[in-house]
Formats: C-alpha cells, structure tokens, sequence
C-alpha cells in the first residue's frame, strides 16, 4: 500500500516537488485549500471565545449570587463609581470595534492605507479605555476602595462624607452591610481587571498587526489574523456590554 | 422490607463480626444498611453477569474455537434493555436513597439539640444545660438529637460511623444533622474534611448511655451555668436588652416567643425564625430587620465568638417574658457611674458602664 | 494461544528509513515542531516523567499507613504529600495522558488529515503543560502544599501556610494546555476530515476524544477563574469565600466542582474511546450499537456538567438541590453502562484473541464496571452520607482512574505501540505485566472500599488501630502494583532497539493509521485518502489483504 513512497522525490518537508502546487504561499500543508485553512481558523476562534464566555462565566454566577444577597451594599458600591467615565469608555470600545470592523473591511478589499488608519484608531481608542479605567482605579485607591487590608468603609457608613454617595442621595448602611461592599469592590476589580487584561492582550496583538500591516502586509489575501483578531476585539467589546450596567447603573434613579 | 427481621439481624451481625460495616448503633443506621445490602447485591449480580458474559464469550468465541467473526451492526432491542433496566435500577436506589436523605436531615420537632462547634482541631460540643465537652459528646438512648454545627476557621466534618450520619462544619452558617442512639456503648467521631495538619487528630469518642447514666453524667459534667444563663449574660453584657427591652416603645423587637415563629421582614419576605437565622440577625442586622422598626441594629461581627453565639441563640430560644430583661436593666441603671439616671425608669438607653464588649 | 499478530519476515524487514522521527534531525527540529506525532511522543515523555514523581509520593503514603501512627513522617508532611500526588496525577497525569499522546498522535491520522488544525497551538499547548508543570514542581520542591487537590477553601484561602498560589497558577497554566488541546481536537475533527470520512464512519477514538473535547473546553475556563480568584483572595483579601467578610466558602465548592466533576470525564472519556478500537480489533469484529457507543460519549459530556453538587451532599446545601443532582447522576451513570454491555457483545461471535492490549481492556472492564457501580453508591444521597469522606471515595476514584483510566492508557500505548515506533514490544513479559498490575491494583484498593464502609476517614495520617490489617493488605498490593507499572517502563525502552519490526499493520486492524507505515510519514499520507470503507469495516480489510503487496522499508 505504501510502494509509491520509495519511488518520488520529496524535499524535506515530504513535499512532492516533482508536483507544484497551485495554491497561494501562505497555505498551511496540512490544509487541503486556502478556504479551509481560513473557515477552520475562524471556527475556532469562535471556539475560543466559547471559552472565554465560559471564564467569565464563572464572575458573573459569583456576582449574581452576591447582587442577590446584598442589594443595599452593591448600590452603594455602584453609586461609587463615574457613571460619565463608564459611559465615555464604553462609547470608546464601541467606537474602537467600529473602526476594527473598518479595518477588516479594509483588509478584505486590500485597502492599504485604510487598514493601517483603522488599526492605528482601534489602538488610541484601546489605549484611550485603558486610561480612563486607570483614572478610575486611581480614584479607587485614594478613597480607600481597593478590597484589602486598606479597604474603608467609611463612605458607606457616613455618606455624607463622601461626594458620590451624597450626589446619589445614599443613605448610611450599618456596618454588616457597608462592609459587604468589600466583596461588591472585589467583584468590580476582578471582573474589570480580568476584562483589561483581554484588552492589554489584545493591544499587544493589535501593534504586532500594525506592525505588519504598515509594512504592506495582509494585503495579499491573507487575512485571517485581522479577522480572527476582529472577532477576538468584539468580544472583549461585549464583554465590556455586559459590565458597565451590571457594575455601574445598579438603582441609578433621577 | 421483603427480607425477614431474623435473617437480616443475622446478617447485619454476621457483618459486623467480619468488620465489613461498623456497628449498628442509631435508629436509622439500618435502614441505610438495607439499602447498601440492595446495592451491594445488585452490583454483584452486574459485575457476575459481565464477567460471565466476558468469560464465557472468550471461550466459545476464542481464534481458535471460532476463525472467522460475524460482523454484527448491533440490537436496539438489546440496547433498550440495558438502558432500561439500569436506569431502573439505579432510579430505585435514587427513590430509596433520597427518601433516607431526607430522614437524615430533616429533625423531629422534638429533638433534643446539642450544639458542636469544630475548630482546628478539636470538637467541642455544648449542651443546653451548660455541660461542655472537648472530643466527645454523652447522649442518651431513645431519644432524638439534633446537632447544630458550626466551625470557627475551616471546613470540617463530624462523622459517627456507626450511627451512618455525618455533616459538614461550615465557617460562616449552622448545619444540622440529627439521629436517635439505640444501643449503649462508646462509637468513634472522626472529622472527615481535610482541615489542615492534625486533621488525623480530630477524633473523639461518642458515648451513648442509658437513660440513668445520661442523668448521672449530665449532673456530674455540669458547668454550672446552662447555655441559656449564660446568654442572658451575654444579653445584657452586650447591651442587648437595651433595644429589645419589650416595652412598647422599644427600638428593637421584643424576643419573647419569637424563636419558632413566622416574622415579616422590612423587604416584606416572611421567615422563620430559627437558629440559623437568630444568628444571622446578630452578625448582619441590616439584612435582618423586621418590619415596623428602624435599621439601627449594629452589627457584633467580630464581637462575639460562636459560643457567644450559641449562648445568646439558646437563651433567646427559651425566652418567653421579657421580665428579667427588664431587670437586668433595672440593675444596671443602679450601678454608681449614672449618678443622673433616675433609679425604675427604663427609658432604654445604655449606661456607659453597663456596656462591654464580652467575648466569654 | 492463537495470535493475530503477523510481522514482516524479520530476517529482511527494516523499519522504514523515512519517518517522522528521522525526518529531521537536532533538538530544535523536535522542539519547535509543528507535527503532531513529534508532539505527542513529547508529552508521552513528559507524562511519564509526571507520573512516577506522582507514583512515588503515592509510594510514600501507603508506607505512612501500614502503621496506624502518624510516626514515617510529621502530619504537615503526609498532608502534603497526599495533596501532591493528587495535583501531578490528576492535572499532569490523567487529564493529558490519552488525549495529549494517543490523542494528538492518532486523530489526524484516523480521518485522513496531515496534522491537526492548529499546529502551532499544539506545540505551546505542550510548553504551556512544561510550565505548569515545572511549575508544579517548583511548588513542591521549595515547601509543597498541603491543602488537598481540591483547593478547599478557606483552608486554602486563609489558613494553610503552604504554596497555594504557586499550585493555583501552575494549575491555570496547565489547564490552558488542556483547552488549547480540546479546541484543537474539535476544529480538527469538524472541519479536516477526509473525503468520504462521515461522522457515523469516524472510529469510536475519535466520537470519545471529540465528547472529551467539549468538557475540556468548556470546564476548564471555570476551574481557570475559581483558580484566579483563590489567588486574589489569598494575596489580597478580596473576600469572595470568605464568611467573616460576607463571601461564601460553598460559592467556591460550587465554582470547583463546576469543572472538576466533567473533569473526570474528560480523564476517562479518552480511555473509552481506546477500549473501543482494542475490543473491536482483537475480536476482529466492528463494536456492537457502534451508534450507540458515539451517542452515549456525548451523553456522558452533556450530562457530566450538570451533577457537579453531588460532591456537595453534606455541606448544607438545600435537600431539594441534592434531590435533582442525585437524579442526574443517576442519568450519567447509564450511558457507561451502556458501554460496557456493547463492549461485551463485540466479543459475540467475534474471533478473540489475548494480546497484551486486549488483557488490559477486559482489566479495565471489570474493573471500571466496579468502579462506576461504587460511583452510584456514592450519587445516591442517603449513602453518600454515610460513605463520602472516606476510603470508599479514595477506592472509587482508583478504580475508575487507576483501573481504568490507566488500564486504557497502558491497552493504548500497547496498541499502537508498533504503530508509532515501528517496534513490537516484546509479548510474554507485557502479559506478565498487564496480569501483575491487575492483581496488584486489586490487592491494593479493594481493601479501600471495607475501610470506607468502615467509616475510616481519608486524608488521615494516622488512624484507629483496628483499620491496620486493611491498610496493610493495600501496602502489599501497592508494591506488586508498582512492579506491574515498573515493567512496561523497561520492555517499551528496550523494545526501541531490539524490537521485533512491526510494519504496517500487524494486528491486521482497520483504521486509516494502520493502512500506512509504521512509523508514519511526517505528512501522514503522501496522498489524501478517500474513505469509501465502512469503520470497523473487516470484510474490506480481508479484500485490501487479497490485493495488497506490502512492501516494508
């Protein structure tokens, strides 16, 4: 069954050389054609992002859970945080999954210039998220709302004595429950820390791209990267959906 | 149950002898014997029936025997059957087993309730008449007895054995478990979670005494103070009674007669007041406050250990007046440091040398 | 006894000079490869090593217990031991073991593709295990751990002084390496099957590593952020399992549990899918209900996600929860059951024969049929109380894992042993050695099951003085288990150079991996098969054999 392998040259890949192959350089062997190769990479990155639905999966039970149990502490909580940051970075991440999807356009009808533009805005608007959330963390940490040894609840207690409970109108919790707004900060900084290292991931995916697009890549047909990536960038995009009115628009009443 | 009593003490004994089940020492340890026999039995005839099936197709379907093999696709009659029949069997045992389940834990409304309270690495149960032990626990024969769990730091575990009972100790909430002794005699009590080095070491001995013995041992292991005192203690070293003092105008509800019964909470939710809940009132009011009254309980997280806990649970369970509340406020308005309080007038608030934080 | 085998004239055979191990040559051409038999003999390898550092600290237990004091080693010791050796078998072992070597070695080949999906993915799914693993290692050489495998909190959170967070990542990384596996397996499956391979014609390896597959890759993720935020509580004190800052300790037994049980399925779904391509190939006949068998793999994975609390029975979770998980365990039990019947009616009018993988596939027969029977002892919530905790688990899990997970392992390994070196192991010696193990397992862990019933707790270094005939009758067995393990370690080694030459098919089996050389081409086949034979399709083998001309080297 095997008596043709002894009579064929082969380089050393295996590859029959006394055969060319009509097909594009960027084939993979093991694939039959260029569209398998792109529909099984697209299949799964879809599988992966089942994955990561899954990871966190697992954050959203525990919020849930807690959410239920206690209320009046993840208002609080939430009222503790910006509502005009959250809302300007999710109109950032959407925009950036506007101009990603732009750049895969892009890439699809080989337009250079417009790839490498589109690339260059989903990275300052990435960037742009990642610096506001900073701004905001920053806040957290000076108001003593970082889960640990130095967490206060000293604005939940005495609301008065803090500027977003007053605006908010919050009424003091007793100390059980104010300090149950521990747990409400650890499930903000896990799930939105968690999310932000999608996005550093991300990033650092996006400038290797970039790097490669300004150079004249993707423009031969082989695009499955940018579009893989651009499925990978809306996900982290919807993910971020998700959190900003599960985190921040908890009673939010005018 | 299909077996006759006689043929089943015997083999129950036959058992025991061989030190393939441990004594039978509970109510209930039986009735779960019953059905690891049932299961026993079945697997045995499942693992006969493959093995023969095995065996005897390897002998008559050997190379040797049989050259060439008949390329069969397969039987959904055959299929169906041993879909069926196992699942059968195993929904029996599902029936049977859930039914046992809920024996196990769902106490008799007159069980006796002792409460064990496991640390790193010890038992230590507390009855309500003030005895206290350390890696054991003396119960009587004959009567139910429910055992209100609780850890201090990590999971455990209290397993007796020959009573087939066991129950996690769990940082944070009460578990419960329950069972009636039926035969005197010292059983083994292990801790059977992983808690950390000396896990191996969390072992003790139940001791199930006959009536007469459980008085004897109960009025020669007394502290002197039964849970309920000390509560009381606790109650108004705590200041407690300052708030649910039973007066009209309180600011706390009165806690006479409230353990056993149906509150509406301040969301609206109705609950039964049990010991889990008692105790989830104390460390987070804010949770837990009933309608009709303000939100101003403070919280005694950190304040008081879960004996404390215990102490104040049992003396609320047994409060039916709220007269010697009343009194030990009027004592305490006695005490030399409130010059300006005028002595029989309860108007509530707290003297500032009545209160203490108290960790017994 | 009769044997199917049927080797080349060995006066002329050579193993062929072209194939996958000397098509390149140099430490990096193994190192960064992209093919995925080179990968496969990597982590057979790597497993390996992981397995006998595993073995050993089980070694050590079991010399703890013959006596009932705590008197070879200090208990902060033994308990770290235990919790060793169940973090390297179950995540560096048994979680990789079929699908990581025989898995990636054979799926490619068996639907007639040149290599997996994604083969790059598959080499960092190797480095990502080195990792966790050496990282493991790491944990355990510079102070261990000693919070059990399964993480409990809040021993693990707060109270054990011991490298939680080292374990805890070097966990994550390896469970990355699993789901990377398990995506690859998937969009290999779905997407590179050759011509004419339908689904209903894939082997029986391929339906069982595909179920596997879907747990790998939708469990793991869960057990990858409980792991994550075990560490975050530990470092920083986030508070999420702990009681005294308003978390729950239970959230985290859920969160575990949510994948560790489909994990167990994920360790023996693979081992299934072995046994069904040995039993069919030794009885020379296609397997019984093959429908049945594909269904009843992906039954098992589907249903395996939904039981998880029942390793929850007695921590106080609502009578009501427990009633619907005792339920579907009891549902996850009959798709096994089923199994082992068609397994049994393969041998039916079959033409059998004893060969060593055949000898560990009826070990794992009866065996697991034990091991998954004590499993609805334990679903069943009225015994679970009074049998969880003990040695009855420990027994129970031994005999589905070591019994028959590793049984499979060891049939596999045997099986296509020719397949991927080109060698026979020699026959006698690995009878011997599959008949040891199998007393010796049985020496070793049925006396388990007496001392659960008995109510001997596990995780105890030292224990009643009436438990030490059983312990020690386990010890014993454990020796001779050992010996039974040693063995194939020698005569698989020995075999790489004195070996009888296999060629390509010498248990006369079909399957696409035994229609090409042994060892295979790097590119598997030098041109895409077109499947027109049916699986497990024996009659056309007979007509491939009236044409064939083999030619070997």
């Amino acid at each position: 069954m095997d008596s043709h392998s002894i009579a064929t040259t082969v380089d050393a890949h295996g590859h029959d050389v006394a055969h060319e192959h009509e097909h594009p350089a960027y084939l993979r062997h093991h694939f039959v054609s260029y569209e398998q190769q792109t529909e099984t990479a697209s299949f799964g990155m879809w599988l992966f992002l089942l994955t990561e639905i899954m990871f966190f999966g697992g954050l959203f039970t525990a919020y849930m859970i807690y959410r239920n149990w206690y209320f009046p502490a993840f208002v609080a909580g939430s009222h503790q945080l910006s509502i005009f940051l959250g809302s300007l970075n999710t109109l950032v991440l959407i925009s950036s999954s506007f101009t990603m999807a732009m750049g895969v356009w892009c890439a699809e009808t080989k337009r250079h210039k417009g790839l490498v533009w589109a690339l260059i805005a989903t990275l300052i608007l990435g960037i742009g998220f990642l610096g506001i959330k900073s701004v905001e963390y920053h806040e957290k940490w000076e108001k003593h709302h970082i889960p640990g040894d130095t967490f206060s609840v000293q604005s939940f207690v005495n609301p008065d004595s803090d500027a977003e409970a007053k605006a908010a109108h919050d009424k003091p919790l007793g100390l059980d429950m104010a300090r149950k707004t521990e747990v409400y900060f650890s499930l903000y900084f896990a799930m939105t820390g968690m999310h932000a290292l999608h996005m550093i991931i991300g990033i650092a995916l996006l400038c290797g791209m970039l790097f490669k697009a300004v150079r004249g890549g993707y423009m031969d047909g082989n695009i499955a990267f940018v579009e893989n990536f651009g499925l990978y960038w809306h996900f982290v995009d919807i993910v971020w959906i998700f959190l900003f009115p599960l985190l921040y628009l908890i009673s939010r009443h005018q | 149950m299909g077996l006759s009593p006689v043929l089943w003490q015997f083999l129950v004994k036959w058992m025991v002898n061989f030190a393939i089940i441990p004594p039978e020492a509970s109510k209930i340890a039986s009735q779960v014997d019953a059905l690891l026999v049932f299961m026993t039995l079945v697997s045995l005839v499942g693992l006969v029936l493959v093995g023969l099936l095995v065996t005897a197709f390897s002998i008559l379907y050997r190379r040797d025997r049989n050259p060439v093999a008949t390329q069969i696709e397969g039987s959904t009659l055959l299929e169906a059957t041993w879909t069926i029949i196992p699942l059968g069997l195993f929904l029996v045992m599902f029936v049977w087993g859930s039914v046992l389940y809920f024996r196990i834990y769902t106490p008799p409304p007159n069980a006796m309730n002792i409460y064990v309270v496991g640390k790193q690495w010890m038992w230590k149960a507390e009855h309500p008449g003030g005895q206290h032990e350390i890696n054991s626990l003396h119960i009587p024969i004959g009567k139910p007895i429910q055992l209100t769990l609780i850890s201090q730091d990590v999971f455990h575990s209290f397993s007796i054995p020959a009573f087939r009972v066991k129950r996690e100790a769990i940082p944070g909430r009460y578990t419960t478990v329950w069972f009636e002794a039926t035969t005197p005699g010292t059983y083994h009590l292990f801790c059977t979670q992983y808690c950390g080095t000396q896990h191996s070491g969390m072992i003790g001995d139940i001791v199930v005494l006959t009536p007469e013995n459980y008085k004897k041992w109960l009025d020669s292991s007394t502290s002197g103070v039964s849970l309920a005192q000390n509560g009381e203690r606790l109650f108004a070293s705590l200041s407690c009674n300052a708030c649910h003092n039973g007066q009209p105008d309180s600011r706390g509800p009165s806690l006479a007669n409230v353990y056993g019964s149906r509150l509406t909470l301040a969301s609206g939710s109705p609950v039964l007041v049990d010991e889990a809940y008692l105790r989830q009132a104390i460390l987070n009011p804010s949770a837990h406050i009933t309608q009709g009254y303000a939100p101003i309980m403070p919280t005694y997280q950190g304040q008081v250990s879960e004996e404390g806990l215990i102490s104040l649970v049992e003396y609320i369970k047994n409060l039916s007046s709220n007269y010697r509340v009343q009194q030990t406020l009027n004592t305490t308005e006695l005490l030399p440091e409130q010059p300006d309080k005028v002595p029989g007038k309860t108007n509530g608030a707290p003297s500032a040398g009545a209160q203490g934080v108290a960790k017994p | 006894m009769s044997t199917i085998v049927i080797l080349p004239d060995q006066a002329t055979a050579r193993v062929p000079k072209r194939n996958y191990l000397t098509n390149e040559n140099g430490i990096l051409s193994w190192l960064l490869t992209g093919d995925h038999k080179r990968i496969a003999i990597l982590y057979l390898i790597s497993i390996t090593f992981f397995f006998f550092i595993g073995g050993a600290l089980a070694g050590l237990i079991r010399l703890e217990l013959l006596t009932p004091q705590s008197d070879l080693m200090a208990s902060d010791t033994y308990n770290k031991i235990f919790t060793m050796h169940g973090v390297v078998m179950v995540f560096l072992f048994l979680v990789p073991s079929v699908p990581a070597t025989l898995g990636n070695f054979l799926i490619p080949i068996m639907i007639g593709a040149k290599d997996l999906a994604f083969p790059k993915i598959n080499l960092l799914s190797w480095y990502l295990y080195l990792v966790g693993g050496a990282m493991t290692l790491g944990a355990m050489i510079t102070g261990g751990v000693d919070t059990g495998w399964t993480f409990t909190t809040p021993m693990s959170t707060h109270f054990s002084n011991t490298n939680v967070i080292t374990t805890g990542l070097a966990i994550f990384v390896a469970g990355f390496s699993s789901i990377f596996t398990g995506l690859n397996f998937i969009v290999t499956i779905h997407r590179m099957r050759a011509p004419g391979m339908t689904w209903f014609k894939l082997p029986l390896f391929c339906w069982a590593h595909y179920a596997a597959s879907i747990l790998m890759v939708l469990g793991t993720p869960v057990l990858a952020i409980t792991l994550v935020l075990v560490v975050l509580e530990r470092t920083i004190g986030i508070g999420v399992f702990d009681p005294t800052k308003g978390g729950d300790p239970i959230l985290f037994q859920h969160l575990f549990w949510f994948y560790s049980h489909p994990a167990v399925y994920i360790m023996i779904l693979p081992g299934m899918g072995v046994i069904s391509e040995v039993i069919s190939t030794f009885s020379r006949k296609r397997v019984f209900g093959y429908t049945a068998v594909a269904f009843s793999s992906v039954a098992i994975a589907v249903f395996g996600f939904f039981v998880w609390a029942h390793h929850m029975f007695i921590m106080g979770v609502s009578n009501y929860a427990v009633l619907v998980f005792s339920l579907l365990t009891m549902l996850v039990a009959v798709p096994s059951a089923i199994k082992i019947f068609n397994w049994t009616f393969t041998l039916y009018k079959g033409s059998i024969t004893f060969e060593t993988p055949m000898l560990y596939a009826f070990g794992f027969m009866g065996l697991f049929t034990i091991g998954g029977l004590t499993g609805v002892f334990l679903g069943t919530s009225g015994t679970d109380i009074h049998l969880t905790e003990t040695y009855f688990i420990v027994a129970h899990f031994h005999f589905v894992m070591v019994g028959g997970m590793l049984m499979a392992f060891l049939s596999g390994i045997h099986f296509w042993w020719p397949k991927m070196t080109g060698r026979m192991y020699p026959e006698k010696i690995s009878q011997l050695a599959a008949v040891v193990t199998f007393i010796g397992f049985n020496f070793t862990f049925f006396p388990q099951f007496l001392l659960g019933m008995l109510g001997m707790p596990r995780r105890y270094a030292a224990y009643p003085a009436e438990f030490q005939v059983l312990n020690v009758f386990s010890t014993a067995g454990a020796s001779i288990l050992g010996v039974g393990y040693l063995l194939p370690m020698i005569y698989l080694v020995w075999s790489l150079k004195y070996g009888a030459v296999a060629g390509a098919n010498p248990w006369q089996a079909t399957g696409l991996e035994w229609q090409i050389q042994s060892p295979p081409l790097t590119e598997n086949f030098t041109t895409i098969p077109i499947v027109t034979q049916d699986v497990y399709d024996y009659e056309w083998l007979e007509r491939q054999k009236e044409h064939e001309v083999t030619h070997v080297g």
